[in-house]
């Protein structure tokens, strides 16, 4: 049935649309030019605020290390639950949400694409079969590049071509979306208990430097012409003074392109700390922002801290180790053969630790002395710095320097004297917002169907219950931190499939991944290339690795504009 | 006479989930299988010797033979008339039934248990307090120049374990036997001790102290008794010296560890002395976990409903407390008023006690097999054999998933456990109305 969102008062910034009253017409799962009112079902959205669905570029849903989240920490699921209802699945939730109640929860704040960022190539038939289970969202996985011995040995080589061709290959067959990079070579020194220093520290028994492998890639990604860019988790994260390795890594590529991102550094707050060691670290958020303003070819996410009891995972193993060390809590290490590592380890954000409340002004911090927000995107790499219900905590930040007081109030007492974040007095106009949580991601993953409300637009559409033109985002924060908890009316592929907070509707999102333009030529070359090697660098066959697109529930192949 | 031959068949028999093997196909018999051990060359070989075809349902006088949708149609009336179900097995079946076995439990609001609950689901209670430093069994193979075997012995229970991940495999950083030791720690001489460097031979039911001993030594603390557990103090030091100096090293626990005394006490200290053991050296842990998919089973319950076993929906809601909400406790304590099981044979396996409640309650059996539980249910529907007869995914011990294949036909009409599931899940929604 066709759709008629009457009188809403619409941001759509792609379209040059700012808080127009207008009408949005859907049919066929498409937003339309108009459609015949009386055969549509009509939302009246007087007084409302509409705008794309929300896109989430960066957020740990669905694989291997989330389950082992959920596995380890009964814990946080048992006081928050979800009961079964007439349209969902029962599930719980905490910091990792199992699957259902991921997507229900997306769903309920307005956001209708999700992106999970990191899944070990050999296990990524685990991560699709969770993202079946994830109901409701489009989404698609980032398959992990950074420590792979393939990749190590073309770019040692510097065969560029035929790194590119390997790529390719894997995408296609693992149904995966962009190259993920975590901890270049950081992460196989740590298959040995040991991590790399820098961008040219070298891989223990590799002989290739992480300046060589983040450089390889981007030409790689380059090459193939994938819709994203690489999407990198810098070397040393988390340590105090990284931001040094993290200007490293961002002019190692600045040769590579003078237009668009070919890189795109993600949860940036974890790699802006300056200082020596804990007790001086501080905000290099002045020092990266600065780069950022100056640069093209580079683009973030914030991965914004929320205080919180959370479930840190990553890929970088070492990182987490230094976690558990930190904290003294327990840890999950997940090392996986001849491709990458892992771990969870839970964590506590507390205000009124010096080192916490610190990271929590970097993050916003690098959002608001970033000046054009079409390069810093919303996220808390959930559920790393605090879990996604969390993003409107966020919004409200962003869009009223008094939230941003109040929230100073409750920090660690040196923290305030030793931040920018006082002097900070830019608030992000609604269209801003809209740019970092929609329009941004959409754009950087090459989404061109999403993140804006024109004609031929996914018809996936957030409507929340309150009227810009009345309520002051500065001075009313509070109203607009309720409002983007519970979206008004949730539209995916032109169906409402929330309702204040109620999901009403079944409904499948799409797994988008990257068909591969390779010829067969290439395909059987580059095949009896690895199979000379496969068979002693893992313990499964070649045969078995590739995922068939009959594994995905809706599946979504997009093509590559392959260059090879 | 077709002589078909698949290359890269999954082994649907233990937890290596060897997935190299070849199968030679005869007119629609499967007639060779080349690399399987010996156990997954005799399943492949003889699984369909003494199985019923037939689904079989208990009536006024007897037993009777009935066709497939009568048997989902009595087994959907005993499920919606209880009270508090308990649907168990689950982990020799493939993860898409499970999923539908989770959604059953889901909508009669009753209790979902793996086999988990009875082999190492103390190692996973384990896990949820120490946490575990754990891999893929390819980083054994490339890197590892340690390798213990404690509580188990898979020459006979995993064996190509071996061969194809430890001691026998050719691997990138590790190229020959001589490249690494390999220990053995239990309480009797088995088969495989026979073929380690090392055995320690620990007494019954001390691990707990043994383990206890090797953290004191690691802290280079005094180990004041002479003896412990059976090994003398000298022992101790050189075990533990052995893991402090190796570059890499793993300990592959089965359940002789889990399941003596202390159960997950002994698994919570030997996660914490591999935790440790990362301050001096990279070290690793791993469970044998035993049928060919119950490391999926604990998986799919996990990312479905936060639990990895001993799931309660009675609340509307996914509940776990082992000890009260695991299959035993609760026919124990005789508050279950039927039964499921899929793919298991708890009639046969279980405590008597909780096997009596089992039976003396309305019983419905889905499973390939002729087993003890089939023989005892009011409801017995025969499914065909995934990994031969149907496709699906599992879970390698290290949760590494694979594709299990369909090599030939099933017979005329016995339909997979997906199917028959969805079956009933069907008719349940439909009886609920």
């Amino acid at each position: 049935m066709d759709l008629l969102i009457v009188n809403g008062v619409v941001y759509d910034p792609v379209n040059g649309i700012n808080g127009d009253r207008m009408d949005i017409a859907v049919h066929d799962g498409k937003i339309v030019e108009q459609v015949n009112r009386s055969q549509a079902k009509v939302i009246d959205a007087s007084n409302m605020l509409v705008m794309p669905g929300g896109v989430d570029i960066h957020s740990h849903i669905a694989g291997p290390k989330v389950n082992v989240g959920r596995l380890l920490r009964p814990e946080d699921h048992a006081e928050d639950s979800e009961v079964k209802g007439l349209f969902t699945r029962s599930g719980v939730g905490g910091s990792v949400p199992s699957t259902f109640t991921t997507g229900y929860r997306y769903a309920r704040m307005g956001y209708t694409t999700v992106m999970e960022p990191a899944t070990p190539p050999i296990k990524t038939r685990h991560t699709h079969d969770e993202l079946n289970d994830t109901p409701i969202i489009d989404k698609a996985c980032y398959i992990l590049f950074g420590n792979n011995w393939f990749a190590f040995e073309y770019l040692k080589d510097n065969r560029i071509k035929d790194c590119a061709a390997y790529v390719s290959w894997m995408i296609d067959a693992l149904k995966g979306y962009a190259i993920k990079v975590v901890n270049p070579g950081g992460v196989e020194a740590w298959g040995w208990g040991a991590n790399v220093r820098g961008i040219d520290d070298p891989v223990p028994n590799f002989d290739v430097t992480p300046r060589e492998i983040i450089r390889g890639l981007c030409k790689v990604n380059d090459l193939l012409g994938l819709p994203h860019s690489v999407h990198l988790h810098t070397n040393n994260l988390g340590k105090p003074g990284n931001y040094q390795t993290t200007l490293d890594t961002m002019r190692c590529v600045e040769d590579l392109s003078d237009s668009d991102p070919i890189l795109h550094i993600t949860h940036c707050q974890f790699s802006s700390f300056r200082g020596d060691d804990w007790s001086n670290v501080t905000s290099a958020a002045p020092e990266i922002s600065d780069y950022i303003n100056k640069h093209r070819h580079i683009s973030l996410d914030m991965g914004q801290i929320i205080f919180a009891d959370t479930t840190t995972m990553t890929a970088d193993g070492p990182h987490e180790y230094t976690l558990h060390r930190i904290s003294g809590n327990k840890w999950v290490n997940l090392d996986i053969e001849a491709e990458t590592g892992g771990g969870v380890v839970p964590y506590t954000y507390k205000p009124k630790s010096y080192v916490n409340s610190i990271q929590w002004t970097i993050g916003l911090e690098l959002a608001l002395m970033i000046d054009d927000p079409w390069k810093i995107m919303l996220s808390t790499d959930h559920p790393n710095a605090g879990p996604f219900v969390e993003y409107p905590s966020i919004m409200s930040w962003l869009i009223s320097k008094h939230a941003r007081q109040n929230s100073l109030g409750d920090v660690n007492k040196k923290t305030p004297r030793r931040s920018h974040l006082t002097d900070l007095d830019r608030e992000l106009s609604l269209a801003e917002l809209v740019v970092m949580t929609r329009c941004a991601p959409s754009k950087a993953l090459g989404l061109t169907e999403k993140g804006h409300l024109g004609a031929g637009a996914d018809a996936d559409i957030a409507i929340f219950d309150i009227d810009p033109t009345r309520v002051d985002p500065s001075k009313e924060y509070l109203k607009y931190d309720r409002t983007f908890r519970r979206a008004a009316y949730t539209v995916k592929d032109g169906v409402v499939v929330a309702r204040n907070g109620e999901i009403t509707a079944r409904h499948s999102g799409k797994t988008l991944w990257v068909k591969s333009g390779l010829s067969q030529e290439a395909l059987s070359s580059l095949k009896d290339e690895l199979r000379e090697r496969f068979e002693e660098y893992y313990t499964v066959q070649l045969d078995n690795y590739p995922i068939e697109e009959s594994c995905l529930t809706k599946s979504k192949p997009v093509p590559a504009r392959s260059n090879l | 006479m077709t002589i078909n031959v698949y290359d890269n068949i999954v082994c649907p028999f233990c937890g290596c989930l060897c997935d190299d093997l070849k199968a030679i196909i005869s007119d629609g018999k499967i007639i060779d299988v080349k690399n399987a051990c010996i156990y997954g060359l005799t399943k492949f070989l003889n699984y369909s010797i003494e199985r019923s075809i037939t689904p079989v349902i208990q009536g006024n006088n007897g037993r009777d033979n009935v066709d497939l949708k009568t048997a989902v149609d009595r087994a959907a009336h005993i499920l919606v008339k209880s009270k508090y179900p308990l649907l168990y097995g689950w982990s020799c079946t493939s993860c898409e039934a499970q999923r539908v076995g989770l959604e059953l439990a889901e909508e009669i609001g009753g209790v979902i248990d793996n086999t988990s609950s009875v082999c190492h689901g103390p190692s996973t209670e384990a896990l949820q307090d120490i946490g575990e430093s754990t891999c893929t069994l390819g980083e054994i193979k490339s890197r590892a120049d340690l390798i213990i075997y404690w509580g188990s012995n898979p020459l006979q229970s995993h064996m190509r374990h071996l061969s194809r991940y430890t001691i026998g495999a050719e691997g990138r950083f590790r190229k020959m036997r001589d490249d690494r030791t390999m220990v053995v720690i239990d309480v009797r001489n088995t088969y495989t001790a026979r073929v380690a460097d090392f055995f320690y031979q620990v007494e019954p039911n001390s691990d707990y102290e043994l383990i206890s001993a090797l953290r004191l030594a690691l802290r280079d603390e005094e180990v004041e008794q002479d003896e412990v557990a059976g090994l003398s103090k000298d022992e101790i030091y050189d075990l533990v010296n052995m893991m402090m100096r190796c570059d890499f090293g793993v300990v592959f626990f089965g359940l002789g560890l889990t399941m003596s005394l202390g159960a997950n006490r002994n698994i919570d200290a030997a996660l914490s002395l591999v935790r440790d053991l990362n301050m001096r050296t990279k070290f690793l842990i791993m469970p044998m976990r035993g049928h060919f998919n119950v490391a999926g089973a604990d998986v799919v319950f996990t990312w479905q409903t936060g639990y990895p076993f001993a799931v309660d929906f009675s609340r509307g809601y996914p509940y776990y407390n082992p000890g009260d909400t695991s299959a035993i406790d609760i026919l124990l304590r005789g508050e279950c008023d039927a039964s499921l099981i899929v793919a298991s044979d708890p009639v046969a396996t279980f405590p008597a006690e909780a096997s009596k409640r089992l039976v003396s309650n309305p019983l419905i059996c889905i499973d390939p097999h002729l087993s003890i539980t089939a023989e005892a249910a009011n409801v017995a529907i025969p499914s065909n054999f995934v990994g031969i007869e149907s496709a699906g995914t599992a879970y390698r011990m290290d949760t590494i998933p694979l594709p299990l294949k369909k090599i030939v036909d099933p017979p005329e009409g016995c339909s997979s456990d997906v199917e028959i599931l969805e079956m009933i899940l069907h008719r349940v929604r439909e009886l609920k109305r």
